[in-house]
């Protein structure tokens, strides 16, 4: 599955990072990172984390 | 029990994804899902924010404003009935009965109709009076929202915050009327909400703490103290009332939304669960007390939650034995962000561990909430969400540590 993010409207509430530790985090600059392609094991979470964001910004396809 | 029938009373955020979890867990369940106003599930926190600065603006035209605010949903046409602009009326017998005479027989029913805007009971202004909680409201209320105008307040919330926030970009004169000593005082403590308070100020917004509002004339808001506020706009932030009037009949205890276990299953009435705004829930992170909890990310917690019950009890087996969601809650006001974990609200002290407090907006804080020796919640007033999220994993670490008393 493909994660992608809208960082036109994100807006940091880091609230995937606390759903899908495994597949987004901070860089040491503190903006978000992701993992662009995840295995089956990680779908749940990235879809916690869809859900989790206030701003609507992931995107899993 | 093969293909239950659950009816879910309420389309906001908390009814489509206690729609979407029932569906994982139940393919074939018969899912209705009910809902007073006539938009499809759509997204409330920019309606202070972004959405009402679009609107008062007139730099995008509505549908466009309320298409960013529609919440996608993973459910496909015809996998679930929809019913809205029409509210239910009562329950009859466990079932339930709409205000259009309908009756929508159900093995369970998910309350998921949330919460209304509290109101002043004095007549008087209702031409320029306003609340806040629907997309209607939010267009009402822009469309009010003209420079220059001068606009009063009443109650320094979240909400009413937020607003003031967002008239004063729009180049509106804002009052805000709090009859507590500080804004937001209760979720945030006395110095963050002293803090708050002088952010608010150096933006220009007169906060007259303290006081209350005695009457509406025509065109003035009159407070206790007799002094008079000129009003083009007034916009009542009151705090809320949760919509439990339908569940009279149900058996549930309703004294504060609806009494719920730790499974979002109603006590006192068998087939009704409550989820969101509504649910009035013990979380063991924190004591045995049931709070109502009107965060954005109770919704899903617990509609997952109650998704799980349902399943559970159609399938004869238990869902897991511990509800413990950690509370998380935002706002965003002249661009800082108020960003919390944990409850605060149950604070006794505050300790502010990076930045100081007469920076705020200026630099990154971080303030750290204590019950006796246990940490409770953290806030991060435009502090860095890496740095936040350093301080979220030490209030979970501590809340989950066994306590010694």
């Amino acid at each position: 599955m493909k994660v992608h993010v809208d960082m036109s409207i994100c807006l940091l509430h880091g609230q995937c990072v606390i759903a899908a530790p495994e597949v987004f985090s901070f860089d040491d600059a503190g903006g978000l990172v992701w993992v662009t392609e995840i295995d089956d094991s990680q779908v749940a979470d990235a879809e916690a984390a869809s859900d989790a964001c206030p701003e609507q910004a992931i995107i899993l396809g | 029990m093969a293909d239950p029938r659950i009816t879910i009373v309420g389309a906001s955020l908390a009814g489509l994804r206690t729609a979407e979890a029932v569906l994982a867990e139940l393919p074939q369940a018969r899912i209705m899902l009910v809902g007073d106003e006539p938009h499809a599930p759509y997204n409330r926190p920019p309606l202070s924010k972004d959405s009402m600065e679009a609107l008062a603006g007139g730099q995008a035209p509505r549908a466009e404003v309320f298409e960013k605010l529609l919440l996608r949903s993973k459910i496909m046409p015809g996998q679930i009935e929809m019913r809205l602009g029409v509210a239910a009326a009562g329950i009859e017998s466990g079932n339930v009965r709409l205000e259009d005479g309908a009756l929508l027989r159900s093995d369970f029913v998910v309350a998921a109709t949330g919460i209304r805007p509290r109101r002043m009971p004095m007549q008087g202004a209702a031409d320029r009076r306003h609340v806040l909680r629907s997309f209607d409201d939010a267009e009402a209320l822009a469309q009010a929202m003209r420079p220059g105008a001068q606009m009063v307040v009443i109650g320094a919330g979240f909400i009413g915050c937020e607003i003031a926030a967002t008239a004063r970009k729009l180049g509106l004169h804002v009052t805000v009327v709090e009859p507590a000593p500080q804004p937001m005082l209760r979720a945030l403590g006395h110095r963050v909400a002293a803090a708050m308070a002088a952010l608010h100020r150096r933006h220009g917004v007169t906060l007259l703490t303290g006081r209350s509002v005695e009457t509406f004339e025509a065109e003035r808001v009159i407070l206790d103290d007799g002094k008079a506020l000129e009003a083009d706009v007034i916009v009542e932030a009151l705090g809320s009332r949760p919509n439990t009037e339908w569940l009279a009949a149900s058996g549930a205890d309703l004294s504060d939304g609806v009494l719920v276990d730790d499974r979002m299953q109603a006590i006192g009435a068998q087939n009704l669960l409550a989820v969101g705004d509504l649910a009035r829930f013990a979380n063991p992170l924190f004591d045995d007390l049931p709070r109502r909890v009107e965060h954005w990310c109770v919704p899903g917690q617990t509609a997952k939650r109650a998704a799980a019950t349902i399943a559970a009890r159609v399938s004869g087996g238990a869902p897991a034995p511990d509800f413990a969601p950690m509370p998380s809650f935002w706002s965003d006001q002249y661009g800082m962000r108020v960003q919390a974990f944990g409850a605060p609200a149950l604070a006794e002290t505050q300790t502010v561990v990076e930045g100081d407090l007469t920076q705020i907006g200026v630099a990154p804080i971080v303030v750290e909430y204590a019950r006796g020796d246990h940490l409770v919640g953290v806030i991060g007033l435009g502090a860095p969400p890496a740095l936040i999220a350093r301080y979220r994993a030490r209030l979970m670490d501590a809340l989950c540590a066994p306590v010694t008393a």
